[in-house]
């Protein structure tokens, strides 16, 4: 028995962590494969999306200094045209120009100059007086000089604050010129100090030399800005993508683009934290519901399957109580059947043995053998044989009666007064035994529809064994009736003595037919299994409990309609309203 | 009372027998029969015959069938049951279609005379009765 319990509870516990596993296996793996790819996907998209307008923010504003250059240069070389074929004085000529300028586009052009072979500017218009200076070896004047026209770095020069020069050849009266503008810094440096995307995300233009072209607040070091211009991978116009990490860890993005009319490069940085920050914050989110997911599947894939092993091992707890019920009235059934055949065929032979027995009394007393030393023996044998016939007779009897089909007749039964009168009729026994019954019944049990007969076979059963065993000893027999707790709509009458009490191995048994403890001739082995059998019929129960020198306690549990019930409960609901 | 003229029906021969002597020691009129039809024939043909004891489980025709053609044919004969444990029932059933009274296999031999008188007690008193309410309705009778 504990073996196979043993066994039982393994047989649960691999059955659970099956179920764990099976669970665990079917859920996380959707679920890592869903998360995964959406993740995957998700992020390449995101992040190809990021890179695509950052590229085009790049592009454009590559495209719009472009075109500022362009156009700025296309004014000078239109000057520069239309002073060589004016006949005006340069000094004239550059105010006339310059006035315009300043009309058209504002403030962008800080001054005209021009300046001969030598390099000595020979007529200037602005703010400053650099008149006559002298730019012969000033780095744009030499590259310059070579070139139709040239857009110089941006460098402090002579005024001492960065802006930078457009200067273009000039051929007049047959000797070379040059006509040159100075770029409001202010006005160029704009352009670039606009673009701003997120927290950190800004733009700045270097030189080929990798210098910085405006005034823009990078941060980075020199070495690090130098190494964005590599010129050769600039191809198509592209712009070029680079994730770097600067000094003090922090990891940012890198667009470059070059410029078309000018050795400069767009550079456009943004911290990767911040490029991407909407991106994490779905990737955090992401993974919070993740993880909630887990809790959730673990949570389930541990408690589930114990709770579904708790109710298969109780269902099984019930099946097999239910087995053993099945199989002890089966056994009952057969051996009553059995019991039926033996008796009736037991019965005429003995119904017989007796007669003749009968006979030779009869006999006895009529011939002249009063004088016959063996009278008394003859007659005492004829007695024993008379009262031997009857004890088969009581046997077959109560093996009859416990194979019966009996229809007595059922009634609805207050099982107290049955349970009275039984205690009235054995009282005279039980004080003989000195054996006192003591009752406690509740009066509020309902009726319960029973063979009332039955009821009282049953419990003068109990009472005959409680009685028997204690009759050496005396005691007190307990009999309570109540409405019972443990099971629903039955009623529990319970029959407790303090005798001598069952050990443990008859325990099993005491239901079983033919088994008694009663010495040989005194007890069927047959009240007991009899009594099973009804309240079996009846679809009650008997359950026992017995301590060896304690006592023993008999519990039986006998259903009551539903009906009852309900009529009670809605008669206090009456009640109640009434109230 | 005297002069009761008993007829016992029963398979079973010996018990039969033995049964038959003890009630003859007990002087009474005793005839046996082993089963339900000739237990009518002898019916048939002693006409005195008060009571019957009949067995309830007989092979071929049995107690109850038995019990519902005497009381057909002879009504006013008393039938005492006599049974096994097993067939209870099937007395007390012969009780509701007319039987006396049933006693159980084996029984004491005082009180199968004792109950045997009963019935004879009570049909002859019935058959009292019958000639009294003849000969009143004969006196009665007018002219």
């Amino acid at each position: 028995m504990e073996a196979s319990a043993e066994d039982r509870d393994v047989f649960y516990h691999v059955l659970s962590r099956k179920i764990t596993a099976l669970i665990l296996v079917v859920s996380f793996f959707p679920l890592i494969l869903t998360t995964g790819i959406l993740f995957y996907r998700f992020n390449q998209t995101y992040t190809d999306k990021i890179q695509a307008h950052i590229s085009e923010l790049v592009q454009k504003h590559s495209q719009n200094i472009d075109s500022f250059l362009s156009e700025k240069l296309g004014n000078i070389r239109y000057m520069a045209q239309q002073f060589g074929s004016s006949q005006q004085a340069p000094k004239i000529f550059l105010q006339q120009h310059l006035a315009l300028l300043k009309n058209e586009y504002g403030d962008v052009f800080t001054d005209l100059g021009m300046v001969n072979e030598k390099g000595i500017q020979f007529a200037y218009e602005g703010p400053f007086k650099f008149e006559n200076a002298d730019y012969s070896s000033a780095d744009w004047y030499i590259k310059a000089i070579d070139k139709p026209f040239f857009i110089s770095d941006v460098f402090a020069g002579l005024r001492g604050h960065p802006h930078f020069i457009i200067a273009v050849k000039v051929k007049s009266n047959g000797s070379d010129y040059i006509l040159r503008s100075t770029i409001n810094f202010g006005a160029f440096n704009s352009l670039v100090e606009n673009i701003h995307l997120g927290k950190t995300g800004l733009a700045f233009l270097v030189n080929s030399k990798g210098e910085m072209q405006t005034q823009t607040k990078v941060g980075l070091k020199d070495s690090l800005i130098t190494s964005m211009v590599d010129r050769s991978s600039y191809k198509n116009n592209k712009t070029i993508f680079t994730k770097k990490q600067d000094t003090s860890g922090n990891k940012f993005l890198c667009v470059t683009s070059m410029l078309k009319n000018i050795d400069w490069i767009m550079v456009f940085r943004q911290d990767i934290k911040d490029a991407f920050h909407d991106l994490w914050k779905i990737q955090i989110l992401t993974l919070v519901i993740f993880i909630l997911c887990c809790v959730a599947i673990l949570a389930v894939a541990f408690f589930l399957p114990r709770n579904i092993v708790k109710l298969i091992s109780k269902s099984d707890k019930k099946t097999e109580v239910m087995n053993k019920q099945v199989v002890e009235s089966g056994k009952l059934a057969t051996i009553g059947e059995l019991a039926a055949g033996i008796a009736h065929e037991i019965n005429n032979p003995v119904a017989i043995m007796v007669e003749e027995a009968g006979w030779i009394e009869d006999l006895l007393e009529e011939e002249d053998l009063k004088e016959c030393e063996n009278l008394n023996e003859f007659t005492r044998a004829l007695r024993q044989i008379n009262t031997q016939g009857k004890r088969c007779k009581e046997i077959t009897h109560k093996l009859l009666s416990f194979a019966r089909k009996t229809d007595s007749t059922v009634n609805d039964v207050q099982i107290n007064d049955a349970i009275k009168e039984i205690v009235s009729l054995s009282a005279q026994m039980a004080k003989y035994n000195k054996v006192i019954i003591e009752t406690s019944l509740d009066e509020d049990i309902p009726y319960i529809r029973i063979s009332p007969s039955e009821l009282q076979q049953v419990i003068l059963n109990f009472f005959n064994n409680a009685i028997d065993a204690m009759e050496k000893t005396g005691g007190a027999i307990k009999v309570e009736t109540k409405v019972s707790k443990l099971e629903k709509n039955h009623v529990v009458i319970l029959i407790e003595d303090n005798g001598p009490g069952i050990p443990k191995d008859n325990l099993d048994r005491i239901f079983d037919p033919f088994f008694t403890t009663k010495a040989v001739g005194k007890g069927t082995g047959l009240g007991l299994s009899i009594c099973y059998g009804i309240i079996q019929k009846m679809g009650g129960k008997i359950d026992v409990h017995s301590q060896v020198g304690v006592g023993t306690k008999f519990r039986i549990w006998i259903p009551f309609q539903d009906v009852i019930i309900e009529n009670k409960e809605v008669k206090t609901e009456l009640e109640k309203q009434g109230e | 009372m005297k002069n009761i003229k008993l007829l016992l029906v029963d398979d079973e021969k010996p018990f039969l027998d033995t049964i038959t002597k003890r009630l003859e020691k007990r002087e009474l009129k005793v005839f046996a029969v082993y089963s339900g039809k000739d237990a009518l024939t002898e019916l048939e043909n002693n006409k005195t015959i008060e009571a019957v004891v009949l067995d309830v489980k007989m092979p071929g025709m049995d107690g109850i069938a038995t019990l519902v053609e005497i009381k057909k044919r002879f009504p006013l004969v008393e039938v005492i049951m006599l049974t096994g444990h097993a067939t209870v029932e099937t007395a007390i059933d012969g009780m509701k279609l007319g039987a006396f009274d049933y006693l159980m296999k084996p029984c004491d031999i005082d009180a199968l005379v004792s109950k045997v008188n009963e019935a004879v007690a009570k049909k002859r008193g019935h058959e009292e009765k019958i000639v009294e309410a003849r000969i009143k309705e004969i006196t009665e009778r007018r002219p």
